[in-house]
């Protein structure tokens, strides 16, 4: 678990770096995930950085692609792409766009609009069933990705499907684009709708390396039908000023307070 | 048309293991067969053209072919950005196939026609624009979709259609076909309107006016060539599609015919006009309530080249 808090650590790092380089937003949304991306790109995916088209790797979709910086982070750290690609994000000519980009070693898919990675996973997992592969499929949601019909008309099939093979991972934060998710549209119990809708749900702490490791290596949660995990985190997670505020889905953090928040996330035990 | 392109694609599918049907709860009386014969390679995502879409995409990106199939404007404009970024993005070979191109569906009202599409679809970077216009041409332009790798959009007619080729067509992506030769003018269509143009040129020819008719069928990439022929060699070019003013296969050969520099003697666009068709009734009636009767075409093509 060391190397996990160690990358975890590394992405809150550079989300913060990167997003105040290239004067974009979203750093709430990176850090909420940071701990589920470390774990996943350091322990469970079976994904290759020498080969990163490997017929059987595992497919990681990334559906809330505004956070993407966070897993460009993690793709340096385990050398899909160089270190210094990440100070190219969002610059003129840069290597890195804004949203998450299959243009990038190690991506998948593009997103940026929210819900459509979800359908497109379970595309992905049925060919993986017709290709009798045991390969995983992987799908990181979040709040606002939960609001849209897409998303739901894709769960509505992944649970018709039975598609064992599918994980649905959401980044619960409770905050969105114009506000707390309360305030927006309440999800409310989100474990029993997804039950209801033919899924078997987990819910973990987000934040919390064991029982993230826990669930990602006991998939699936039933052999019948798809998983979902719901991992309840704090947006921002990492800058306690931001914590859980609509702020932190925008803007940077200011020139002056970068290094100051840094040394706190490298302290942090 | 339809009951050949299901055909068709049922026999393609034979022998092509990659060949997956994403359908959105709609196909009755013709996809059966599909689904009896692979049922392993078909899926009903139910009434979901976005997931249709996004599903069709996954499964296309694994190095298969996935085929979208709905009627009308469900499986395009309902779905429209997951086309654009999920399918157009990332260059999938997702094929998107409508039944039911312009007003097939006449009186099932303005929800049901097809109207708008060729424009909006031929705008998307990665895009192939295709539309057969009778049997001969729904048949070979499956053949040329599967075996083109890439997005690409088919816009099929609805049942019923007269042929307007008298036999086997050679069907190439882009490149137009002759229905029949002349001098005076060059009439351009696209999709199953073209039997009301072949027998507006048969009306013409016995007034002394000698018409060529070209099917556009692939509105893109369009066959630049038989536009500039048309230009050059015959004594203007008029298109003539089911489809909105806006856009389609005239604003497409319009196109040409600026970039190029191209001065045909007469040009004039004949397609439904930018409004949204409430009339009810039957397609060939809904036609001719906007000039595109073989009579009404006739008469516009007349009154251009005076």
């Amino acid at each position: 678990m060391k190397q996990c808090k160690e990358l975890a650590k590394q992405i809150r790092i550079d989300s913060v770096r990167m997003t105040n380089h290239g004067r974009s937003g979203h750093v709430g949304s990176m850090l909420s995930m940071a701990d589920m991306i470390a774990v996943l790109y350091e322990k469970i995916l079976n994904v290759d950085p020498k080969n990163p088209k490997m017929p059987d790797r595992d497919r990681f979709i990334l559906s809330k692609g505004h956070a993407g910086a966070a897993v460009y982070s993690a793709l340096a750290a385990k050398g899909f792409i160089p270190k210094d690609w990440l100070m190219t994000y969002y610059c003129d000519n840069g290597k890195l766009m804004g949203h998450i980009s299959h243009k990038v070693p190690g991506v998948e898919f593009s997103t940026g609009s929210l819900g459509h990675g979800l359908p497109v996973a379970v595309g992905m997992a049925i060919a993986a069933r017709y290709a009798k592969s045991n390969r995983k499929i992987i799908c990181m949601s979040s709040d606002g990705d939960m609001n849209e019909g897409s998303t739901w008309e894709a769960i509505m099939f992944a649970a018709q499907q039975k598609l064992s093979n599918l994980t649905l991972v959401i980044d619960y934060n409770q905050v969105q684009a114009l506000g707390h998710s309360e305030e927006v549209i309440d999800l409310r119990e989100l474990k029993p709708k997804l039950e209801n809708f033919g899924f078997a749900v987990k819910e973990i702490d987000g934040h919390n390396l064991e029982e993230i490791y826990e669930a990602f290596s006991n998939l699936p949660i039933m052999n019948d039908r798809p998983s979902a995990i719901i991992a309840h985190t704090i947006k921002c997670k990492g800058i306690p000023a931001l914590e859980d505020t609509v702020k932190s889905h925008y803007g940077f953090i200011p020139d002056d307070e970068v290094e100051a928040i840094i040394k706190r996330i490298e302290e942090e035990e | 048309m339809r009951a050949v392109f299901n055909k068709t694609l049922l026999e393609i599918a034979k022998k092509d293991p990659r060949i997956h049907m994403v359908l959105a709860d709609i196909g009755y009386g013709e996809i059966e067969p599909f689904r009896d014969t692979f049922p392993e390679r078909y899926y009903n995502v139910g009434v979901a053209e976005q997931n249709m879409t996004g599903v069709a995409c996954g499964i296309a990106m694994e190095g298969n072919i996935a085929v979208t199939y709905s009627i009308a404007n469900f499986p395009t404009l309902r779905c429209l950005e997951q086309i654009r970024n999920d399918v157009c993005y990332h260059n999938a070979n997702v094929k998107i196939v409508i039944i039911g191109g312009g007003v097939s569906y006449g009186p099932l009202g303005m929800s049901h026609h097809s109207t708008e599409d060729i424009s909006i679809l031929r705008a998307l970077p990665n895009m192939v624009v295709v539309v057969p216009c009778d049997n001969y041409e729904a048949e070979a332009a499956t053949h040329a979709m599967i075996e083109y790798d890439g997005p690409l959009y088919y816009r099929c007619g609805y049942k019923g259609e007269k042929d307007i080729h008298s036999g086997p067509v050679d069907f190439k992506i882009g490149k137009a076909i002759t229905v029949r030769e002349g001098k005076d003018v060059t009439l351009m269509f696209a999709g199953p309107i073209g039997l009301n143009v072949l027998h507006a040129a048969e009306m013409l020819e016995k007034e002394g006016i000698s018409c060529r008719v070209v099917s556009m069928h692939t509105i893109k990439p369009i066959d630049k060539d038989a536009i500039k022929d048309a230009a050059e060699n015959t004594g203007g070019i008029i298109t003539i599609e089911e489809h909105n003013l806006s856009g389609g296969l005239g604003g497409a050969v319009a196109e040409v015919v600026c970039d190029e520099g191209l001065s045909p003697k007469a040009f004039k666009r004949i397609a439904l006009p930018d409004v949204n068709v409430a009339l009810i009734g039957h397609q060939e009636w809904i036609r001719e309530q906007f000039g595109m009767s073989a009579e009404g075409i006739a008469k516009q093509i007349k009154e251009t080249l005076k």
